[in-house]
């Protein structure tokens, strides 16, 4: 924005990239040996590298644990990671001092998971809202309160709801007042840490379709975070797929599900319940067993082997990188499904 | 739109109906007035300060005047005792109910202003700590565990044994003693409150530190730091009479709760008015103090109340 501007080029010739993220890690040391060097860590997050288009919204799944909330919390640097590049509109942010972090957060803002934490319950709706304004100092006096009732209106509030508390509000509409607070500055990214994790049902649809249509009319890029598959399937464009820190599989949301390479999509895919038993019947599940280990060093090989149903010597030996084996289709997978 | 925002839960004491009132000050006598607890501490602790301010007046004989032909008189409800001294005189025929009245003055001065210098300096080293971690809380807070090692009346002993006893003095060494606990309760709140996802939110829209303590951290504590505050000028009380008791508080002739307190406990057994009623000023003070403290705990916390316009819609 008002940092220096640099020529924005579209490297690799594709629709501009929004957000590279390149071996981005957080190894959390777990015991350090006398000379205090770290000799078990545990990695929430490894090498993870990916980019985000302009314009699209990025799902990342996984199960509770897979270091996919570590990697939204690094692309806004709540979290400091341990190494790697995260590089917005050409700018390297782990590299930034907290003065020009600050000015980039205009750009990137999140979205939380509990509605019921991520609003201060001693605060007014409407000053909650105003925070991000005043903070930048965007607007003051009439023109503040003027923006915050359009907010309000935007996310489908009432304007003279702004001076309530938080408490006096439900779930979803608590959540409401969040992606207020999320876009009042116009990001131009936002990193939706599980939005509807915690609601109902009924009121995830309305969420998910309030993000949807403010990604249409303001431009929006996001990067949603789910473990549940069907919200992330709704919303997203692309999909990555995390265990263990890792991402194990890449693609557009029609190439996931419909020529899923990683066992462990598909087991994901498969866990989720279909309503009708006679579809259920002739769907053909692939179950995995058993729960992430727990251990820091998962060994030499694939981090999935232990659990998956087709694991081979090969993969208890050799690790597998994260290749493209169809057109941006990315797997890492000795033996991909398909 | 989904559910209509509910009415919320309310405690019984602060209640529904509100109207906004043109006043702050009209809004809360209103909202003390539904509480119990609040106005009967609201009218012990407006009591116990207009006695304080006016004792000269109210007293009804010079407080250090001897009078050896009146000594250990009863109370005037008990054979033997007169109106004259109706609560009755102490070993130098001393008139009690005076004592007690000019004694509320050291007493409250020592008991709330020892509180608010100790508060105010837990609160700043406890939120500091907390909210940077890292060295500074580890330096800080083996500061506060260094003080708690050492019994904080020895520390205390040195200080008022080193310097000329004096009210101010008293207040100052009692108020750097004492604010370690608070230290300690503020930081754990602030080590709770600092994870929770409103201050994330905070920090990635670019919030300052500085008003991330003040508007996010700083209210979220204030309900546990008026509870401790409110009990700790009870227990100020009660340490400025043990160290009256020791020679080292309060001078005569000037008088206090405590220094009347520790008087009366050796003719306990045969006079027991001398130490009771300053026991019984004490014990109303306190218990005032305390149903303030609470009232307000309740009323600072916005999902104590229904909102002001009365209410869910």
């Amino acid at each position: 924005m008002n940092m220096p501007v640099e020529v924005k080029e579209t490297p690799e010739g594709k629709t501009g990239h929004l957000l590279k993220i390149e071996g981005l890690k957080k190894h959390y040391v777990l015991s350090t040996n006398l000379m205090g060097k770290p000799v078990k860590s545990l990695k929430a997050v490894d090498e993870v590298t990916l980019t985000i288009r302009e314009g699209e919204t990025l799902g990342i799944v996984g199960e509770s644990g897979c270091g996919k909330s570590t990697l939204g919390n690094m692309i806004t640097r709540l979290i400091e990671p341990t190494g790697g590049k995260v590089v917005f509109e050409n700018r390297d942010l782990l590299s930034m001092s907290e003065k020009e972090m600050r000015n980039v957060r205009k750009d990137i803002q999140m979205i939380f998971q509990d509605p019921f934490s991520s609003l201060n319950p001693r605060m007014r709706v409407f000053d909650i809202i105003a925070e991000p304004l005043r903070t930048h100092g965007v607007a003051t006096g009439e023109s503040l309160k003027k923006r915050v009732e359009e907010l309000l209106e935007i996310v489908g509030l009432n304007r003279s709801q702004g001076k309530r508390f938080p408490h006096e509000f439900s779930g979803g509409q608590r959540q409401r007042i969040g992606i207020a607070r999320a876009i009042a500055l116009h990001p131009k990214l936002v990193v939706c840490d599980e939005p509807v994790s915690a609601l109902d049902v009924s009121i995830q649809a309305q969420i998910l379709n309030l993000l949807i249509k403010l990604q249409k009319e303001l431009n929006l890029t996001y990067i949603f975070i789910g473990h549940g598959i069907p919200a992330v399937k709704y919303i997203s464009d692309r999909i990555a797929v995390m265990y263990m820190g890792e991402i194990v599989e890449m693609a557009s949301k029609e190439n996931l599900f419909k020529a899923t390479k990683h066992p462990y999509t598909q087991g994901l895919i498969d866990s989720v319940p279909i309503p009708d038993p006679l579809l259920r019947r002739d769907r053909e599940e692939l179950l995995i067993k058993g729960e992430v280990s727990g251990e820091s060093d998962p060994g030499e090989g694939c981090r999935f082997y232990p659990r998956c149903p087709f694991g081979t010597e090969m993969c208890r030996i050799e690790k597998p990188s994260l290749r493209e084996h169809a057109p941006d289709h990315f797997a890492a997978c000795h033996y991909p499904l398909s | 739109m989904e559910a209509e925002s509910k009415p919320v839960m309310t405690l019984p004491r602060v209640n529904a109906g509100m109207k906004t009132s043109s006043h702050p000050l009209k809004r809360w006598t209103k909202l003390l007035l539904q509480s119990r607890t609040g106005t009967v501490g609201m009218i012990i602790v407006l009591g116990v300060i207009f006695v304080a301010v006016f004792a000269d007046l109210i007293a009804p004989h010079n407080p250090a005047a001897n009078n050896l032909s009146n000594i250990m008189q009863p109370p005037a409800w008990v054979a033997g005792g007169s109106w004259d001294f109706a609560l009755g005189t102490d070993n130098l025929g001393r008139d009690i109910l005076s004592r007690i009245i000019v004694g509320t003055r050291v007493s409250l001065l020592v008991g709330v202003f020892s509180v608010v210098l100790a508060g105010l300096i837990g609160l700043v080293v406890g939120i500091v700590a907390g909210y940077y971690g890292g060295w500074l809380d580890n330096v800080l807070m083996r500061l506060v565990d260094s003080f708690l090692a050492i019994p904080s009346i020895l520390f205390i002993l040195v200080f008022l044994s080193v310097f000329e006893p004096s009210i101010t003095l008293l207040i100052v060494v009692i108020g750097l003693t004492n604010w370690v606990t608070y230290a300690r309760v503020v930081r754990g709140e602030v080590l709770s409150i600092k994870e929770r996802e409103y201050v994330k939110a905070s920090k990635s829209i670019g919030t300052s530190h500085r008003t991330i303590m003040l508007r996010h951290i700083l209210p979220n504590i204030v309900s546990s730091f008026i509870v401790i505050s409110a009990l700790s000028v009870a227990t100020t009380i009660i340490l400025e009479a043990s160290l009256s008791f020791l020679g080292l508080g309060i001078q005569p002739p000037d008088v206090s709760w405590g220094a009347m307190l520790t008087d009366g406990r050796n003719y306990l057994a045969t006079n027991w008015w001398v130490a009771t009623f300053p026991g019984v000023a004490i014990v109303i003070t306190v218990l005032g103090i305390i149903f303030l403290g609470d009232w307000l705990r309740d009323v600072l916390d916005p999902r104590a109340q229904v909102s002001r316009k009365g209410g869910g819609k």
